[in-house]
């Protein structure tokens, strides 16, 4: 067993008057910064009837501002060598440009002038509206799969309208958003003090502050949102739904359960994160040893935490997803019988030592893996700042995974019993 | 309440941006490049960043028979399931213990191995790359088990739009040429034999002709010594093989592919180009970047931010042995799309009429070189960088004087690259959508070869 290294990660924290968090990385090994800045307000907040006015609005913070005419933002970045984007997710909504770092004025200049004065009109309303419907048409409606599992599982697994709701939205639903919709949307959840600004990369960390506070300081203050509890009770049977694809040419299921609350039990949720590599990562894990490469029951396998590929993406309920595409001669009730045949083992028993032991090693290394790419780290930390108030996490997780014991793991492999869970069954429906 | 004018609106009114700042270049980083006694070439670059080390590795794959591309699928998914020494739990196993991973992969021209694990663990990864490529055992249960799930896959990636139409303008641009054969037939993975993929390893994952590349926390020096002693036994008198000649592309209509029942069309649009080592490249590599490159582009500008027709517009340039052919995409609903081929028109004819502004050249010079700066900034991203241009006969040195010659570029040379290669009757393509709503339009707008 080799030594696994922990990360270290130099951070600096400021919060303005206007109430905006400022957390700073400085890490000079190479001439890029990052800027980047998380909003408190995702997809589960948009209300009934305006499915998808998150992601849409994302789309508009980039059409102009103030001091920025429609394509200036894209063209300043791009012209001054830098690349960017935004992305919508359950309970936060980010924004980010990567530069050299003799472009970090330039960033903070433009991201802090979108936070004060976004400039949002009926004419590129409309463009955008087309646009993400473009964007739905490319990932979901137009491909085998589609949406699946982000989409197609939540409404299965949840209840409530935050929790089930496609965050992507229905056609008819952005087509009827208007001016008034985005206005009250920004007044509501764009306040300075509902955002963490992070900054990281080459930069001197006094001259940072400053220059921090020279373009967001006269941001005004507003009143912030009052973040409503999104908790709703877990399922108490299994609950299974058929979803016909005509595209899809292989059947295929997720299967959801509930993860622990990641904000008030992270260590909880991470054994779910140690299970995970258990059950699906490698050829060695446990379903793919059993499902693929034993029993010969599914093509492809895959076990993780959170909807959108990654841990520690949402506040409470997020969700524990198994995945897999089989072909149409194996019943799925086997597949899924085969499943609970390996967690019910795991949770009598529990990993083996070996196990957890290459699990620690090969988490670190993705953690590093990721985390050299500066755009990753800088997400990473806002992420963490925004939503557990501790950007810390970004160097303590994988200790905090390294630690996951035995028992702890087989406690989570119980948890994930039949009794409470989603079952979506994606069947081919072309002939 | 405020109104969204309220909002856009401050006492202060608009700003002015801010000045760049001084410019920093990178640090050079130690590297070796060097050529080992079996005829493999190591690149060995240090950026320790962080305690990892990144593999790349291609060794040139190329064959003519008409399923090579299936006994080279197959060989390819079965590599690292197992060898005399380990089994595929082993390999998985004792990558693992060292924070590693290791695929391998193939397209028509390269069989690719990108792998990455603790520094401290690099001999572990060479110990099980080199295995595989002496003495990979493809057992006929892997073999066999394999080749159910390679038709599977098969099967799911031709589902996949993108897939066919990608699948559409290889065939539109290459016709039956194997560079066409980036996905095998089904029927021809079916047939192939364990022993066809063993005779194919034992031909053809050959060092010689083939490139390795590390970059991580690691002294070059001593991962080349590395490489050496873990590979020194993975020798053969064959050289690497090239895919076959690429003939040069020639302006065509476009063909209009029918999917019946898509809601969304992709447009495929390609024309010859140059490669990276022509002294023209740099010239090209910037109007193209004007063209489609970026977001910040004439294309994308007005058919996605004006037009709203789509959500993903791109151009970039595709290389080979042989040379480079630039290919423009965008998806569209089907009742956008003979209009955004109206725009693509358009704006390809634009561009040679009315080439580039000084400013616009400026533009993309910029974002060309911090892109890649930012690009060449982690470990992962220098690792595939320069095994992209490894392949091609080029090097770190390359790499790091591209910044200068993108410097030196002129508009003038802008232009007349512009004015060679974007002529809008130099491109063929394909259009992949629902023909019964595409085929009125399109005829009507003409150009376009119908089903």
């Amino acid at each position: 067993m080799p030594r696994i290294p922990s990360p270290t990660v130099e951070l600096h924290r400021e919060t303005l008057p206007n109430g905006l968090r400022v957390v700073l990385a400085p890490d000079r090994s190479a001439p890029v910064v990052a800027v980047c800045v998380h909003y408190d307000v995702g997809f589960r907040s948009e209300p009934p009837g305006r499915t998808g006015f998150a992601h849409l609005f994302e789309h508009l913070m980039f059409q102009g501002s103030e001091s920025l005419e429609k394509l200036a933002h894209f063209r300043h970045v791009q012209s001054s060598g830098g690349t960017f984007n935004g992305s919508t997710h359950p309970d936060y909504t980010d924004y980010y440009e990567v530069l050299p770092s003799a472009a970090l004025e330039r960033a903070l200049f433009l991201e802090a002038d979108r936070m004060r004065a976004p400039r949002i009109t009926a004419e590129n309303l409309r463009n955008q509206v087309d646009v993400v419907k473009e964007e739905i048409r490319l990932n979901v409606l137009n491909r085998p799969y589609g949406g699946f599992p982000w989409i197609t599982l939540p409404p299965v697994l949840y209840d409530t309208f935050p929790n089930a709701h496609n965050g992507y939205g229905d056609f008819s639903e952005l087509e009827a958003a208007t001016v008034d919709d985005c206005a009250e949307f920004f007044d509501g959840y764009y306040a300075p003090g509902n955002a963490v600004l992070t900054v990281a990369g080459d930069l001197d960390v006094d001259e940072a502050v400053a220059l921090v506070h020279r373009h967001f300081g006269d941001v005004p203050a507003r009143p912030t949102p009052v973040r409503p509890s999104f908790a709703e009770p877990p399922p108490d049977r299994e609950r299974r739904r058929h979803l016909p694809d005509p595209l899809a040419p292989l059947p295929a299921l997720a299967i959801g359960y509930r993860l622990p609350d990641p904000v008030a039990d992270l260590e909880g949720y991470l054994a779910y994160e140690v299970l995970s590599a258990v059950l699906s990562d490698g050829d060695s894990s446990r379903l793919e040893q059993r499902l693929v490469h034993t029993d010969e029951l599914v093509t492809e396998v895959g076990a993780g935490c959170g909807l959108f590929g990654a841990p520690l993406d949402a506040r409470d309920p997020d969700t524990f997803t198994v995945t897999a595409v089989h072909p149409s001669t194996v019943d799925v009730n086997r597949v899924l019988a085969a499943t609970d045949d390996v967690l019910a083992k795991l949770a009598a028993e529990g990993p083996e030592p070996a196990e957890l032991d290459r699990i620690t090693a090969r988490w670190a290394a993705t953690v590093f893996r990721e985390h050299d790419r500066l755009v990753s780290r800088t997400l990473a930390i806002g992420a963490f700042e925004l939503l557990h108030g501790r950007a810390e996490l970004i160097a303590e997780v994988p200790a905090t995974v390294a630690a996951v014991n035995a028992d702890q793991v087989a406690t989570a492999a119980a948890h994930l019993n039949p009794t409470s869970r989603a079952v979506l069954i994606i069947e081919p429906s072309a002939h | 309440m405020r109104s969204a004018e309220e909002i856009g609106r401050t006492g202060v009114g608009a700003r002015p941006l801010p000045a760049m700042g001084t410019v920093r270049t990178d640090r050079t980083p130690s590297a070796v490049d060097t050529v080992l006694d079996n005829g493999l070439r190591v690149i060995a670059v240090q950026r320790p960043a962080v305690p990892m080390v990144e593999l790349r590795m291609e060794i040139p794959f190329g064959g003519t028979h008409r399923t090579h591309a299936a006994r080279a699928e197959l060989l390819a998914v079965t590599l690292l399931s197992g060898t005399r020494r380990r089994d595929r739990f082993d390999v998985d196993r004792e990558l693992a213990a060292v924070g590693g991973d290791l695929h391998a992969g193939v397209d028509p021209e390269h069989l690719s191995l990108a792998g990455s694990a603790l520094a401290s663990g690099l001999d572990v990864l060479l110990d099980v790359l080199g295995d595989a490529l002496t003495s990979a055992a493809y057992t006929e249960t892997e073999v066999s088990r394999e080749r159910t799930r390679l038709l599977e896959r098969i099967t799911m990636s031709r589902s996949q739009p993108r897939v066919i139409a990608r699948e559409a303008l290889q065939r539109r641009r290459y016709g039956d040429h194997p560079a066409t054969r980036e996905w095998p037939e089904a029927g021809d993975v079916a047939a192939v034999t364990r022993d066809a993929v063993r005779a194919l390893h034992r031909r053809s994952v050959v060092p010689r002709g083939a490139v390795l590349v590390l970059v991580g926390d690691v002294a070059p020096d001593h991962a080349v010594g590395a490489v050496a002693s873990a590979l020194a036994s993975w020798t053969s008198d064959r050289s690497a093989t090239e895919m076959a000649v690429l003939p040069e592309l020639t302006g065509a209509d476009l063909q209009l592919v029918h999917r019946p029942g898509a809601v969304q069309s992709q447009l495929r649009l390609s024309a010859q180009a140059l490669p990276r080592t022509d002294d023209r490249y740099p010239a090209l590599q910037l109007a193209n970047l004007v063209f489609g490159g970026y977001f910040s582009s004439r294309w994308v500008e007005n058919i996605r931010e004006d037009k709203g027709y789509t959500y993903s517009a791109h151009s970039g340039m595709e290389f080979n042995p042989y040379g480079a052919t630039l290919v423009a995409d965008a998806d569209t609903a089907s009742e956008a799309t003979a209009p955004a081929l109206l725009e693509t028109r358009y704006e390809l004819g634009r561009f040679v009429v009315v080439p580039p502004e000084e400013s616009e050249v400026d533009n993309a010079r910029h974002y060309a070189i911090g892109a890649l700066m930012i690009a060449t900034s982690s470990q992962r991203g220098l690792a595939g960088h320069l095994t992209s241009l490894a392949s091609r006969g080029l090097d770190l040195d390359w790499l790091r004087a591209h910044p200068g010659r993108l410097q030196a570029v002129t508009s003038k040379q802008v232009a007349e690259v512009v004015a060679e290669f974007f002529s809008p009757t130099r491109f063929t393509g394909v259009v992949v959508g629902d023909a019964d709503r595409l085929a009125g339009p399109l005829a009507a707008l003409g150009g376009v070869e119908l089903p």
